[in-house]
């Protein structure tokens, strides 16, 4: 099944900004994160469908998944 | 910084000024001492443009000494904007060159009779007035390159631009950085129309012959300052994200997590999001600037340096590189997309000296009551040059998003305490929503920062879609950020005290050693709670009650999209925030 994927600031370094990515069902954000081979420790928020995800967050087709770096600002 | 520098503007003869021992305000700083003082000493119920405001400026417990990211300064007053007390923050080189020159505060008091412009000359020597009429209705930036002149490079400058000149209720107060452009404003509330009012120009801060302030403690000191500068590097907000982006590296997040306020808080998306938001201004500024154009520290001995340049096409210098909400307020609230424009309406509100929060606001509130088309770039840019040019309707803009609001005969205004929100949507971050309702400065995003923890993850997750738990995330922010403050730091040194317990110890032993006291973590909260209750006491005594804490109603009216969510903390929870 197709989710959209989204990464942004050092997250799109060696990867890209937004892209369809196929998994198969049952995928979690987990998955996908291994997947693009996102260290753990450089996560910061996920969002799926601009709501809060943990990574045990099972995904469905047509899911935006946006993967963020710890930011901040003010 | 044992002293106090007291001017009075309005005495018979020509202005004068007395140094005072610190006396009863000492062991406060920063927002502490402003607030301590205009409590005291300014009648709630006075008019903000009358001799009897003051103006209070103050450095932070920690500026001027070799501890990294403390060179804030603190400007309070009786706002013009809001008719509260009000703490107005800003980087720059001015709170360093007030310490090492031994000043825990200035306070201006009165004003004079007549038209003739000051300006003032603070050095080692004590001060100096002198009437100078030759910067009338000059920028910041051209007033800047007047007096580098005659004082020189190496001195700090606080003026006001036009809009202080008018007395306009959104004048702010610039400050130079260390290549003296005057881009760190004390923007919000309007003490740029007080420093106006009392007919002061320019301030010229010389530190020469002073030396850095040296701690009780120094081998403590040096050792705090190493723990609290690994803290600041190692903890990923302020030791990669913001010195490679900015604080514009939030556009992308607000925008996903759907509480990006778009075309005057009607939805929570911006369809041109991603061409504005910090990845794309940090790849245009290193393109055309060079590499590292994206990293720049606003003040002396920063370390997280968050700021950057923004040059045009030539790679002429335009302006700083825009903050978040700059960005966010000329952008997508007013429906642009393009990084040019919203950074020539930075340099534009710089230059007139203007909060840039309240000035994008205003112009959204403009074009919903149809003065311009949303979208249309070019038409706010010409509606903010009449700011410069002070036309009537530029007095109108100049004068906020409130006065503008009701000029226009809006309904939709988002004002908390006439202050405009910033670039937060509160039905969709409820945790934001209370600060903006609660604080003692109207509505204020920096006051009690809970996107942090609504939307960052940093210090916990607190749901941003849900009530619960909010009263108490704000009212727990609010308390740490008065007392971060009166320190001097800049308030991003809270992303990593909030995740980090050693290098929050480490600014209490930075403190302790400085000073040789025994502070614990229950005394910065004690501090913070001291501070916001002289405040809530001096706005009760103006006359604010429970009805000014709320948001304006369409926010529990309207929801707004993705999340299709209305803001639904309820009148009763807000107050109990300041229960304690």
């Amino acid at each position: 099944m197709v989710v959209t994927v989204r990464l942004f600031a050092t997250l799109q370094e060696g990867r890209f900004v937004e892209a369809p990515r196929d998994y198969a069902l049952g995928a979690s954000v987990g998955t996908i994160v291994d997947d693009l081979r996102i260290p753990q420790d450089d996560i910061g928020v996920v969002f799926v469908n601009g709501r809060n995800a943990e990574l045990d967050r099972v995904v469905s087709a047509g899911d935006v998944v946006s993967i963020f770096p710890p930011i901040g600002g003010g | 910084m044992d002293m106090i520098l007291r001017i009075d503007m309005g005495a018979a003869g020509g202005p004068k000024a007395k140094v005072e021992p610190v006396g009863a305000f000492a062991g406060l700083g920063g927002r502490g001492m402003t607030s301590m003082i205009v409590a005291k000493e300014v009648d709630p119920l006075c008019h903000p443009l009358s001799a009897a405001n003051k103006l209070v400026i103050a450095p932070g417990l920690l500026t001027g000494t070799s501890a990294s990211t403390s060179g804030r300064l603190s400007v309070g007053c009786k706002s013009p904007l809001t008719g509260t007390i009000k703490e107005s923050n800003a980087g720059g080189q001015a709170a360093q060159a007030l310490a090492r020159l031994g000043y825990a505060a200035v306070i201006v008091e009165g004003k004079p009779k007549g038209d003739d412009w000051y300006k003032l000359l603070i050095n080692k020597d004590g001060i100096k007035f002198t009437v100078d009429n030759s910067m009338k209705m000059l920028g910041t930036y051209a007033t800047v390159d007047k007096l580098r002149k005659e004082y020189g490079e190496k001195v700090a400058y606080m003026m006001i631009g036009q809009a202080g000149e008018m007395t306009l209720m959104n004048a702010s107060i610039a400050c130079t950085d260390r290549e003296l452009h005057p881009t760190r404003h004390c923007g919000r509330g309007g003490v740029g129309a007080v420093m106006g009012a009392k007919k002061i120009k320019a301030i010229i801060i010389d530190e020469a012959g002073t030396q850095m302030r040296a701690p009780k403690n120094p081998e403590k000191f040096k050792e705090a300052g190493k723990v609290f500068v690994e803290g600041l590097k190692k903890h990923a907000v302020s030791g990669q994200a913001l010195p490679a982006y900015g604080t514009n590296v939030l556009t992308n997040i607000l925008n996903e997590a759907g509480g990006y306020p778009t075309r005057n808080f009607s939805t929570g998306r911006f369809e041109g999001g991603s061409k504005i938001s910090g990845e794309s201004l940090a790849a245009l500024e290193d393109k055309r600037g060079g590499p590292g154009s994206s990293t720049h520290g606003c003040h002396r001995g920063c370390i997280i340096q968050c700021s950057g340049i923004f040059t045009d096409e030539k790679g002429n210098y335009v302006t700083k590189q825009p903050e978040y909400e700059t960005v966010w307020s000329h952008g997508g609230h007013c429906g642009i997309d393009d990084l040019d424009a919203i950074a020539l309406m930075d340099r534009m509100d710089d230059d007139f000296g203007l909060d840039t929060i309240e000035s994008g606001v205003t112009i959204g509130v403009a074009m919903e009551a149809g003065v311009i088309p949303f979208g249309d770039a070019k038409a706010a840019i010409n509606l903010l040059a009449e700011v410069g040019k002070g036309t009537p309707l530029g007095k109108v803009i100049g004068s906020g998003a409130g006065i503008t609001g009701k000029v226009f005969g809006v309904e939709r205004v988002p004002v908390v305490k006439n202050q405009a929100l910033p670039a937060y949507d509160p039905r969709a971050i409820q945790g934001i929503g209370v600060t903006y309702a609660t604080s003692t400065m109207g509505a204020d995003h920096t006051a009690g920062y809970a996107i942090a923890t609504n939307i960052l993850k940093v210090g916990g997750y607190v749901d941003p879609l849900k009530t619960e738990g909010q009263v108490d995330l704000s009212r727990n922010l609010q308390i740490a950020t008065a007392a971060v403050d009166a320190t001097g730091m800049c308030l991003f040194i809270a992303f990593p005290l909030l995740d980090q317990p050693d290098t929050f110890q480490a600014l209490i032993d930075l403190l302790n050693s400085f000073y040789g006291l025994s502070l614990t973590a229950d005394s910065v909260v004690a501090l913070g709670k001291k501070i916001l209750s002289v405040e809530r006491e001096f706005n009760k005594n103006a006359g604010f009650t429970a009805v000014h804490d709320r948001l304006p109603r369409f926010f529990q009216q309207e929801p707004v999209a993705p999340h299709n969510v209305t803001f639904t903390v309820k009148d009763e929870e807000l107050d109990k925030l300041f229960n304690w």
